[in-house]
């Protein structure tokens, strides 16, 4: 069983809903990414979505882009994260989804990324370049190598596209809400009601949700539509802010426990 | 495979936020270009306003001075704004308006795009944005100048390499944010599909114009069409309509920089490989890891680590050639072509020039050889000034 699905199972059990948080690998080295990861786990992040450094990641906002930066700079490359991970797969089993843009692994070879992925244990791959009209591309080797595609479902996707969407969906759905997300009027929920309606009708997968914002109201709200939570930039900057491994761990991890509890 | 293939380049890499508006765009322009209504109002724009056709001019002093084949300029430099580039923008604009759409954004290198863009806002009454690197803003400072008074905004961008590449991603980011009211017009015959169809199109009249006009002059078609290709949309509408036409050589001229075995270059077809970036499969300059290549041209139209996917397959099938010219080679040809035919070309347009230089020679006087000329080369001056040393003061 994938550890995503496996993580869902027991989540439902218990009635909670999942927390997902995201790093950049190698931001600023790998050794303080392994560790962030362990130290959100710890402090109840359900799965974590790592970044892969690309020079030109254009569905990112300003923090993420100079995370990417940092991480590039110093030398981050494929071949290093996965090795980061061979060693990390041996501290925990926590569900690993790596955020990817697809030159990434094209240029790495796509049967060699998902063999890869595979045997280092990440156990989703995010593409925020490869919507479901291109996915035709990589499911041979998803597929082969049992490593799932995880689709975004954005507020402006037809009806049709999100029917397209959830036949191909596995793990969970990755929503984009309504771009006027951080005002939270009246017709924002209409659209956030409107869009998990929609979904709910089609498909049973498990729907979590992104946000850039960590403001508890905010948070609650969101709470109401979806099975999980997908932090933004908020860990990043957090990080980012704070000079040494241990603060950045302490900082991150004491966010990561204030989401997990609102959520 | 997806949509708006050219062989197994093309498709729409795009983030799902822009899926549903590249599709309603698709419906649009589908809808449009079988419209007479819209068509009709495109030419009289293209026409009356931006002074369509371009002149195809016998370049008799270059002919005999070269001593080859016979060379005619195909004049885009005295469209109005200075440009091939406002042909595309009319089409777009109108396709917005069209579309109810209020607001439209842009990206651009040199500033031409951006300049024509403004241009059409300005026309249309709409709100524009463009988004320009900051080391384009100041290697065309000119041009900001325009785009201001022309109404637009122009936003610099910081990121990355600060060139014509983060504009693109900035301008995609800004258009995945506002998508509801927005409408991306974008510069050349990359991205995304519809835009490399869309665009080509747009552009297809310059070909169209030449087969016309040299049928006339000539009575034949010519031997070669010689285009500079960034992202090639000056070049693909120059050689859409002669694709056909095999005995007719389709020949592209890239940016050297300063020589393709540098670090320094933007010869995508010359030293690129397939990758995807900006909604689309392509040739992509390439870091070893994956990462896009920082690319280096004398020219801001040039700078550009990718192509468009109707190039890369024409250059796979080998219907269409591709050359690669350094700086100095297209400072040489600018300096050529306003000293023996008193035509100032764009640095962009100059690469096309230096390729003809090198070809003309070679070939019998029975040839034709046509150069587009896809720019003036007036926002240019200072920068060839600068490399060749003059200091100028305002």
């Amino acid at each position: 069983m994938n550890r995503i699905d496996k993580t869902f199972f027991c989540l439902r059990q218990n009635d909670e809903k999942a927390l997902i948080t995201f790093i950049t690998a190698g931001d600023p080295d790998l050794d303080t990414t392994a560790r962030l990861i362990l130290e959100m786990e710890n402090q109840g992040a359900d799965i974590v979505e790592i970044g892969v450094p690309f020079s030109d990641p254009i569905a990112e906002g300003p923090a993420i882009q100079e995370a990417n930066i940092r991480a590039l700079a110093n030398g981050t490359t494929l071949k290093k994260i996965f090795n980061a991970i061979c060693s990390l797969r041996e501290k925990t089993q926590i569900p690993l989804v790596f955020f990817i843009y697809y030159n990434s692994m094209l240029h790495y070879g796509l049967d060699k990324f998902f063999s890869d992925c595979a045997n280092a244990g990440v156990d989703g791959v995010i593409i925020p370049d490869l919507p479901h009209e291109e996915s035709g591309e990589i499911s041979e080797y998803t597929k082969k190598y049992g490593v799932y595609q995880i689709f975004m479902v954005a507020s402006t996707s037809t009806q049709e596209r999100m029917e397209a969407i959830c036949r191909n969906a596995a793990g969970f759905l990755y929503c984009m809400p309504p771009s006027d997300a951080a005002d939270m009027t009246d017709e924002f929920e209409n659209n956030l009601n409107e869009m998990f309606s929609k979904m709910n009708m089609i498909s049973d997968i498990p729907k979590c949700i992104y946000s850039d914002s960590v403001r508890t109201e905010y948070i609650h709200k969101l709470k109401k539509y979806s099975d999980g939570l997908i932090v933004g930039s908020a860990i990043t900057e957090t990080a980012a802010a704070v000079g040494t491994v241990d603060e950045k761990t302490g900082k991150a991890g004491a966010l990561t426990r204030k989401l997990k509890n609102a959520f | 495979m997806s949509k708006g293939r050219f062989g197994e380049y093309g498709g729409q890499y795009a983030p799902e936020t822009l899926m549903s508006a590249l599709n309603e765009l698709e419906a649009a322009y589908n809808d449009a270009k079988n419209d007479p209504a819209f068509r009709e109002e495109l030419n009289f724009y293209l026409n009356e306003y931006a002074n369509r056709p371009s002149l195809l001019y016998y370049a008799k002093r270059m002919t005999e001075d070269l001593g080859g084949a016979k060379v005619y300029i195909k004049r885009e430099d005295l469209n109005h704004t200075g440009a091939h580039k406002i042909n595309n923008v009319l089409g777009q604009a109108l396709l917005a308006k069209r579309m109810g759409k209020k607001k439209i954004i842009a990206e651009t290198g040199a500033g031409q795009h951006g300049v024509a863009a403004a241009t059409a806002a300005a026309l249309f009454g709409m709100e524009c944005e463009v988004f320009m690197g900051e080391e384009d803003t100041r290697r065309q400072e000119l041009n900001v100048f325009r785009m201001n008074l022309l109404g637009a905004t122009v936003n610099s961008v910081t990121s990355g390499t600060k060139t014509l590449k983060d504009a693109c991603n900035e301008a995609m980011r800004a258009w995945a944010e506002h998508v509801c009211d927005t409408f991306y017009v974008l510069g050349s015959a990359t991205g995304p599909h519809p835009y490399p169809t869309m665009v080509r199109d747009f552009q297809s009249v310059i070909g169209k114009e030449i087969k016309s006009q040299m049928l006339e002059k000539e009575g034949r078609l010519p031997d070669a069409v010689i285009a500079c290709v960034g992202g090639g949309s000056n070049a693909i509408g120059a050689f859409y309509d002669f694709i056909g036409d095999t005995g007719v050589r389709l020949i592209g001229a890239e940016a050297a920089g300063r020589g393709v075995d540098t670090p320094h270059h933007a010869a995508t077809l010359s030293k690129g490989t397939i990758g995807v970036l900006h909604g689309m499969k392509s040739i992509f300059l390439q870091e070893d890891d994956g990462g896009i290549m920082p690319v280096y041209s004398i020219s801001a139209g040039l700078d550009y680590p990718g192509v468009g996917p109707e190039h890369a397959n024409l250059h796979d099938s080998g219907r269409a050639e591709y050359y690669a010219v350094t700086d100095s080679e297209a400072v040489d040809a600018f300096r050529y072509l306003t000293r023996v035919e008193g035509i100032i070309p764009a640095i962009e347009s100059s690469h096309a020039v230096a390729q003809a230089i090198k070809m003309v020679p070679e070939m019998s006087k029975d040839k034709i050889v046509v150069i587009n000329l896809s720019g003036r080369g007036d926002k240019d001056v200072y920068s060839v000034a600068k490399y060749m040393g003059v200091e100028i003061h305002e």
